[in-house]
């Protein structure tokens, strides 16, 4: 009875995604909206990747609302998990030599790799979520060699709000100085493709990867500190 | 043309293995081999995002996907174990 309602399932979404993809046709020209960013975005963000553009400028507020749901997942399983005041140290447990050495050598580069991430956003691909998510594994990867290591849950709190906190300012100083909420040109552009170009748009990205990477960090040393009870 | 031949047959393939792991993540037993090779899944996503030209997408998808919930599952399985362990 079961096997056959997920056979059925599976079938309708199959037909489903036939239905799109039947009538999908590669498009020989960017569309209306993709050509105006294509060629009106170097003169109007000055940034080299596009994409970034588009995320930080003129979908800005956008990104704004993806950073606050993320800041209320945080939050909620924050509430949700028991937060100790004090770390009960486990000494009997052991992780292989392998990880822990492993460990040693790539947490470092991971961290590094987060933040060339997301301050070259607007030059190379990727940008704050992409160099946050990369923070955020490598303090996974740390408490994986680890448990009882104690990540400081004032230190990740006190990056996240603060963050968080010029993020918006710096969206309101685009408000008063330049064209609107979130615009970049509040600093001047400066030539394309160095690394202090782009007006806002680094100091707005290093804020969100900021951000994202002491949100994801939060909750990883959240779930590694609660002990699993009965009731969760 | 012969690239793109090349770039499609790669592509193809990469599916065909993708829709196995993803068969062998439900169908296996042990959990950990489940856990690596929905890893494998979006490992092998981000190669075909990256093929198909959108570096920021693969690597979200690389970091996130392949990296974090991987070693997020296996923090919680080696949670339930320890607590198994106590019982």
């Amino acid at each position: 009875m079961r096997n056959s309602f997920l056979i059925i399932l599976i079938a309708a979404f199959a037909w489903f995604m036939y239905d799109i993809f039947s009538e999908y046709q590669t498009q020989e020209q960017l569309n209306k909206t993709a050509a105006y960013y294509n060629s009106n975005e170097p003169s109007e963000a000055g940034a080299a990747n596009v994409v970034t553009a588009i995320v930080v400028t003129y979908r800005g507020l956008d990104t704004l609302g993806e950073v606050t749901v993320l800041f209320l997942a945080t939050l909620i399983i924050g509430f949700i998990l028991k937060n100790k005041a004090e770390k009960i140290i486990d000494s009997k447990y052991k992780t292989s030599e392998i990880l822990e050495t492993g460990a040693k050598v790539l947490v470092p580069g991971s961290l590094i790799l987060g933040v060339y991430i997301f301050i070259n956003g607007h030059l190379t691909p990727g940008g704050g979520f992409q160099g946050g998510a990369v923070i955020g594994s490598a303090i996974v990867l740390l408490l994986l060699a680890d448990p009882n290591k104690i990540v400081s849950h004032k230190l990740m709190n006190f990056i996240e709000s603060t963050s968080g906190f010029f993020y918006v300012v710096i969206g309101i100083l685009g408000l008063i100085i330049a064209g609107g909420f979130l615009d970049n040109r509040i600093f001047p552009l400066g030539k394309l493709g160095s690394l202090i170009s782009a007006g806002a748009i680094p100091l707005i990205y290093s804020f969100i990867g900021l951000k994202v990477g002491a949100e994801i960090s939060g909750i990883v040393n959240n779930i590694n500190e609660t002990e699993l009870t009965d009731k969760l | 043309m012969k690239m793109e031949l090349f770039k499609l047959i790669l592509i193809i393939v990469l599916a065909v293995i993708m829709l196995a792991s993803a068969v062998y993540a439900v169908v296996s037993k042990k959990t950990v081999s489940a856990v690596l090779a929905t890893g494998v899944i979006s490992l092998l996503a981000s190669v075909i995002f990256l093929m198909l030209a959108s570096p920021d997408v693969a690597m979200t998808e690389a970091a996130i996907g392949a990296g974090l919930t991987t070693f997020l599952f296996f923090i919680i399985i080696r949670k339930i174990e320890k607590q198994d362990d106590a019982k």
